[in-house]
């Protein structure tokens, strides 16, 4: 049973406020006495997530699901899919252009890091159409 | 070492002061948070040369204490600001990337990943 569900609106033309939704599911996951090591993966996984949103899809929307049992979280776009998912997954491969290094991202490790701080990654993608990211994360795993 | 014992090793300036009584015993030091968001080992320090809000909500999502902006650089008010809302410690300090890095560890911080 859901404890939680929230809805985000994550913007595509403003880097300053890319992790806002991430920052604000941290506080109440927080806030709910969720298990600590739990909120941490939760966090950075959806702060990748949604700095890639900004970078390659032009923002999107993020829904977030919170049980005891796990947060699973939905980042939705309707960017331009991605051609190859596996070459995606491999750390350092990075399609971001040279403006988005300068502003520390963009090093191939978004996608990895997620998989590495979740207990369970989907991504369904269509090129022009965009990607849809399902994460989950279970306390104490 | 306390948060407070960075402010001589490095001679820095506080712009932001959050718990300075907070005690640190891990750093990283990059310019690249993606980088710094894939080796999480409870490190309280980050030291970088980047200037942008992103480097604020890199150090909240890992729960990192304090940021340190070096080689002089002026620091955004912006980057200020949201600190504040997250209590976390913002200093600025005229050493390089490398110096203010050994001179920290030469006082005792760690990398927190060892053999890294």
């Amino acid at each position: 049973m859901s404890m939680l569900s929230l809805k985000y609106e994550v913007p595509g033309d403003d880097f300053t406020r890319a992790g806002e939704a991430s920052s604000d599911v941290k506080h109440k996951l927080k806030q709910l006495g969720y298990d600590p090591g739990a909120v941490r993966r939760v966090a950075i996984a959806m702060y990748e997530g949604e700095i890639n949103m900004v970078i390659h899809a032009g923002g999107g929307e993020a829904y977030v699901e919170i049980s005891p049992e796990e947060v699973e979280i939905h980042l939705v776009d309707h960017g331009p899919g991605i051609p190859d998912v596996e070459k995606a997954m491999q750390a350092g491969y990075s399609t971001a252009p040279d403006n988005v290094r300068s502003l520390g991202f963009g090093a191939g490790m978004g996608l990895p890091n997620i998989k590495k701080y979740t207990d369970d990654l989907q991504i369904e993608t269509e090129v022009g159409k965009g990607t849809t990211l399902i994460m989950k994360v279970r306390p104490g795993a | 070492m306390k948060v407070r014992d960075i402010i001589g090793i490095l001679d820095a300036q506080v712009l932001q002061e959050g718990d300075l009584d907070t005690e640190v015993i891990t750093a990283c030091g990059s310019d690249m948070m993606s980088d710094v968001l894939a080796f999480v080992k409870d490190q309280s320090v980050l030291l970088t040369g980047l200037m942008n809000t992103q480097v604020v909500r890199t150090a909240e999502m890992m729960d990192m204490r304090c940021v340190i902006f070096v080689r002089g650089k002026e620091v955004d008010p912006a980057i200020v600001q949201l600190a504040a809302q997250k209590n976390i410690t913002v200093l600025q300090t005229r050493y390089r990337m490398f110096t203010a890095c050994g001179l920290l560890y030469l006082n005792g911080l760690r990398g927190g990943c060892e053999g890294a």
